[in-house]
């Protein structure tokens, strides 16, 4: 007898629970032969809304866990990536990726997530400072998390772009909203499964599906999110960015580039970007 | 005045108020009717510090906050009144001077309610004499469920007395009595024994207000208008954190005791951090952009 076929069901991910989107909406994923791949959750503002909410709730908590947990945790999700590979492999073929092409990013993303976990207790000293000061004090500045980043993910390397984002962002104490890749979100849900299983504090990484003309209005303009991170090429979005992350003065950040895969697109430099530099006057003796 | 017969109280369905809450919660209020929801909201929050940290500052925080919600939009309600312990109604009373903003006061050895009639009435005059115009009573739960209703209806009556002209809610701490059946019941002895006001919780129990719960008493209220034409307040406390759920509460009283309770003379809540979040839904509703308690003052 044939067995019924099992499809899955991918929906977003908020606050450590997989929700269908509030507003009930979807759209096609369709792979090169037009052949529909799956339905995807639509996401709409009260999605990102309530996003935000899970984000700021386990942001502190994030931030205050010691740097050494914080990589280890990113090592955690290294090691059940590693463990999937093959799901990884096969999800992105069925999206259009050659075989070779989709091991090389499932390979890539992986070794970045260690990378970065490597780096989780040691930017602080990189990108620390002892300034010398002209009054008797004993001055110094130090990295501390943003708070909570908005996303809008690459459209290129569906799942090793979605790490490139998530990895330097969390792995400094912050947490993140990210709408991942327009073209092909079905990889990103599979990671919020890899993340689920890996000790990351439900709320620091959320991920929504959707398109970008409908949310990044609001990814731009939410009072309650510190910075902003944009990859893709489109004027008239990168404008509408700048123009409404004034309103609480969030950082953007724009990334125009598209060649995740290549070693430039990792460095510490990304971890530092969304960080404050807090500088501490300590009094010390006349 | 009528008498009570316990005997006539009736059984509750407790399927049915679930299936009826449930249906409150599916109403979809938008546009103006939420924001004249949330102004409503606003005029009927008791805004309420009860901790053992409280001091004086922390008061005087809390009732210049309860005069200046948010000055950045003009023509806001005041909330209806502050709720604090006996010992802070002097410095509430002093700091609310020239507002319409009443002062409430916990009373009865509140929250356990776990003392002699005597206390409870030392602590009810005190807090009346420090100037409160309403005062919170707890009823003794204990002897509630250990079936001596005769000796709650009494105490209540006896600290309504000595409130004098001060506004009586009586707590029934619904978290510890287990039963709708039981809620019902002891609305019932506590409104015939005198309230102006029944209130869900005090705050430290969990579960706090909940809307099957507030059902019941809201029916307990209709029931008693109906054979005696009195209007009794309600007052669901804690646990009411956002506007959504205020929203859900203010369908749920109109639809079942009407129009005539939607103001603060006969519904308040008790609550502190739902301010900031119908605050921050009326900044959204206005500019379209949503905001962040960061640019709110702390409660």
């Amino acid at each position: 007898m044939a067995r019924i076929e099992v499809l899955k069901t991918y929906k977003i991910f908020i606050g450590g629970k997989f929700p269908r989107t509030e507003s009930g909406r979807y759209f096609h994923v369709k792979n090169s032969e037009e052949k529909l791949l799956a339905n995807m959750c639509l996401s709409s503002r009260k999605d990102f809304r309530n996003a935000v909410v899970a984000a700021r709730k386990v942001q502190e908590k994030w931030a205050n866990a010691t740097a050494l947990n914080r990589g280890q945790i990113l090592y955690r999700i290294a090691e059940m990536l590693e463990d999937r590979k093959l799901q990884f492999i096969d999800e992105l073929i069925l999206t259009g990726s050659s075989k070779p092409q989709a091991k090389k990013e499932v390979e890539l993303s992986i070794d970045r997530l260690i990378y970065y976990a490597g780096w989780g207790d040691k930017f602080q000293q990189i990108f620390s400072a002892v300034n010398p000061v002209a009054s008797n004090h004993f001055n110094f500045s130090v990295p501390q998390a943003m708070g909570v980043v908005s996303v809008i993910a690459p459209n290129e390397f569906p799942l090793l772009g979605l790490v490139s984002m998530i990895a330097p962002i969390i792995v400094g104490g912050n947490t993140c909203i990210i709408l991942s890749s327009e073209k092909n979100p079905m990889v990103s849900i599979s990671f919020a499964e890899v993340l689920n299983t890996s000790d990351v504090p439900h709320g620091v990484v959320n991920i929504l599906t959707g398109k970008r003309s409908e949310l990044i209005d609001h990814f731009s303009s939410h009072m309650d999110v510190n910075a902003i991170v944009y990859c893709g090429n489109n004027e008239k979005q990168i404008l509408n960015i700048k123009t409404l992350a004034v309103e609480n003065l969030k950082r953007s950040y724009i990334y125009k580039k598209t060649n995740w895969d290549s070693d430039e697109s990792q460095s510490p430099y990304f971890i530092e970007k969304l960080q404050e530099i807090k500088t501490t006057w300590h009094p010390t003796e006349v | 005045m009528k008498l009570l017969d316990l005997n006539k109280t009736p059984t509750i369905d407790k399927v049915g108020v679930h299936e009826r809450v449930n249906r409150f919660c599916s109403r979809s209020v938008k546009t103006s009717a939420k924001i004249q929801g949330l102004y409503l909201t606003l005029s009927m929050i008791d805004l309420t510090t009860l901790e053992g940290k409280d001091t004086p500052s922390k008061v005087k925080h809390l009732c210049y906050k309860a005069q200046h919600l948010h000055d950045s939009i003009p023509d806001l309600p005041t909330v209806a009144a502050v709720c604090v312990y006996p010992t802070l109604v002097g410095i509430a009373k002093k700091e609310l001077r020239g507002s319409k903003i009443n002062v409430a006061s916990v009373a009865s050895a509140f929250p356990s309610g776990q003392s002699t009639l005597e206390v409870k009435l030392a602590d009810t005059k005190f807090a009346v004499e420090q100037g409160a115009d309403e005062v919170d009573m707890v009823i003794s739960r204990g002897k509630f469920l250990s079936g001596e209703y005769n000796f709650v209806y009494d105490e209540i009556a006896a600290i309504k007395e000595a409130c004098g002209n001060a506004h009586l809610k009586v707590i029934l701490e619904t978290g510890e009595l287990d039963t709708l059946d039981n809620i019902r019941k002891a609305s019932d002895i506590a409104i015939y024994a005198g309230a102006d006001f029944i209130k869900t919780s005090t705050g430290k129990i969990s579960p706090a207000a909940t809307m099957p719960v507030t059902f019941v008493m809201l029916n307990a209220i209709k029931d008693y208008h109906k054979k005696t034409g009195i209007k009794i307040g309600m007052k669901p406390a804690g646990g009411i954190s956002n506007s959504k759920i205020a929203l859900q509460y203010l369908v749920m009283l109109n639809e079942t005791l009407g129009s005539d309770w939607m103001n603060k003379d006969l519904f308040r809540f008790g609550a502190s951090s739902l301010v900031n979040d119908v605050l921050m839904q009326l900044v959204k509703s206005e500019s379209g952009i949503y905001q962040s308690l960061d640019y709110f003052s702390k409660d």
